[in-house]
């Protein structure tokens, strides 16, 4: 019997998003809503059309969602459950949905009001002892018993301790690391959603920005952000027939760092959730990191971006710093990342809009950041202490 | 006692002794009973074999730096006269690995690998945290 394969089994024919804001004055639902309808508009579909509802995350429960949308005959629904792995996972549940008959049409959605409602920056300065670092998402029970105490509160302080390795390892540096927040904003100024626009940045302007937790400078820190991205994914076989050229799944993948809940007591901090599904994702595709013409890399902070290139295989364990060097990674060169200018210049909306580009790429839509003839394109998550997750996805 | 305002640990079932060791000030890792090997969160089930049969193995708490980090900006409010403070993950020498916080030295003089030695800080009459000093 032929082995099953998600492989060109699904496609992505519709894309939507909200503005992009640190005020979005509209609740996270309203948020979702807007840009799910979006985007199954983009699909030239209604919403009665969707059969699957999948948030990435859980910001707002799949029902309010479907009922909003009026579904009235939703056949599967989940929520995946990876921080900012969740949006790229999502594409792996619809997929297998639509390659298990189950349904037609999925729309997977996420976003919030990352700023306004989490001000995560602000709560050190302002005082505000009401607020929990990230009010939305309580801790896992271990963070909270055995690394609150001590101080440990934001996601950069997860990280940070893996980067502190990585730079005592390999010699990995802060001007490297500030290779990929001057890309990502590079990339921003051709964006017109991108929050950045207009503010351009130097190397020199990262390596005084403010410091926030060793190794992280106020630079290689995402955005806060209000917003909603979305994307609607359906059988290959009917997308040809859609309004936009089909976007296909050709890879898609998720994987789990061990133990999952403690980065301190990995024997190999770097073997992270995208060393296990990177390689499942290139088998599906039977590409390797050589066929990639452009790569959305989930950038929470600029080390992760490093971090994951090397577990992707674009480089050699440890080499990542050495490789964002040079222009490498920007638009022009060998592998142009996060194009769209990433959660570190466009906005943070949990990596959804690194779906979005990768589907403006490879629709030949991405304006003054289109990376010429682009056919193939990978796009990663990372969230949750290192789960990972990954699509490589072809024109 | 000043009022204590830095988030505790939850005392549940499966880490209860840890706590009631560091009020007495022992370190307790727990240790399989049937492959030997130490792990520290506590947890229910050996990740190693499976078992269930785990004891409480009191540590000579001595380790190194794994790795570090500080934190310049305070997150929450109990912190904002520490910043800048660091938080080290040690790795003791029975091979497990546990966040905490340097005591005794600044957080520029941290270096990885640097010998350390815990110490309990009774921070509430309920809550003993263990941290660490040089070695
Ligand atoms: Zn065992």
């Amino acid at each position: 019997m032929e082995k099953f394969t998600l492989r060109d089994k699904a496609a992505i024919v519709g894309i939507g998003e909200t503005e992009y804001s640190k005020n979005s004055r509209m609740s996270n639902l309203a948020l979702l809503l807007q840009a799910a309808t979006r985007a199954i508009e983009d699909a030239g579909l209604t919403p009665k059309d969707i059969d699957v509802v999948i948030p990435a995350m859980h910001v707002i429960p799949f029902e309010e969602l479907a009922v909003n949308l009026g579904i009235e005959d939703l056949k599967y629904a989940v929520t995946t459950h990876m921080g900012g792995a969740s949006a790229v996972a999502s594409l792996e549940s619809a997929a297998m949905a639509v390659a298990a008959g189950i349904a037609t049409n999925i729309l997977c959605v996420t976003g919030w009001n990352g700023y306004s409602a989490m001000r995560a920056s602000a709560i050190g300065q302002a005082g505000d002892a009401s607020a929990s670092a990230m009010p939305m998402l309580s801790p896992m029970p271990k963070l909270r018993d055995f690394e609150m105490p001590y101080g440990v509160f934001v996601p950069a302080q997860w990280y940070a301790p893996m980067a502190m390795r990585h730079m005592h390892e390999y010699g990995t540096t802060s001007r490297q690391l500030g290779a990929v927040a001057v890309a990502c904003r590079k990339h921003a100024q051709l964006n017109e959603r991108a929050m950045m626009r207009g503010r351009a940045m130097t190397i020199e302007d990262h390596q005084n920005s403010r410091m926030i937790v060793t190794p992280f400078h106020l630079f290689d820190c995402c955005l806060e952000s209000d917003g909603a991205a979305a994307v609607v994914v359906t059988a290959a076989e009917r997308a040809a027939a859609m309004r936009h050229r089909p976007v296909y799944i050709m890879g898609v993948a998720e994987g789990h760092p061990v133990p999952v809940d403690q980065i301190a007591a990995r024997p190999d901090m770097f073997q992270i959730g995208l060393s296990y599904a990177a390689p499942r994702a290139f088998a599906m595709a039977g590409l390797t990191p050589k066929d990639i013409d452009v790569a959305e890399i989930y950038d929470c902070f600029t080390w992760v971006v490093i971090c994951q290139l090397e577990a992707l295989g674009f480089c050699n364990r440890g080499e990542g710093g050495h490789f964002v060097e040079g222009g490498r990674i920007v638009l022009g060169g060998e592998l142009p990342i996060n194009t769209h200018g990433g959660l570190l210049s466009q906005a943070h909306v949990l990596g959804m809009n690194h779906i979005v580009e990768a589907v403006r790429q490879l629709r030949g839509d991405a304006g003054a950041a289109q990376v010429k003839d682009a056919e193939i394109a990978l796009v990663t998550g990372w969230g949750d202490l290192g789960d990972g997750s990954i699509a490589i996805l072809r024109r | 006692m000043a009022q204590y305002i830095k988030p505790l640990p939850q005392i549940t079932a499966e880490t209860r002794e840890f706590w009631e060791g560091c009020k007495r000030h022992e370190l307790l890792i727990q240790r399989c009973k049937d492959c030997g090997v130490y792990r520290h969160y506590p947890r229910l089930m050996c990740p190693k074999c499976g078992s269930w049969n785990v004891e409480w193995v009191k540590v000579g708490g001595r380790g190194k730096v794994y790795t570090w980090t500080v934190a310049v900006q305070p997150f929450h409010p109990g912190f904002f006269e520490d910043v800048p403070y660091a938080v080290v993950i040690v790795e003791l020498e029975e091979g497990v690995r546990m966040v905490s916080n340097i005591v005794d030295c600044a957080p520029e003089e941290i270096y990885i690998g640097m010998p350390v030695e815990v110490v309990f800080d009774d921070v509430t009459e309920e809550v003993t945290l263990p941290r660490f000093r040089t070695a």
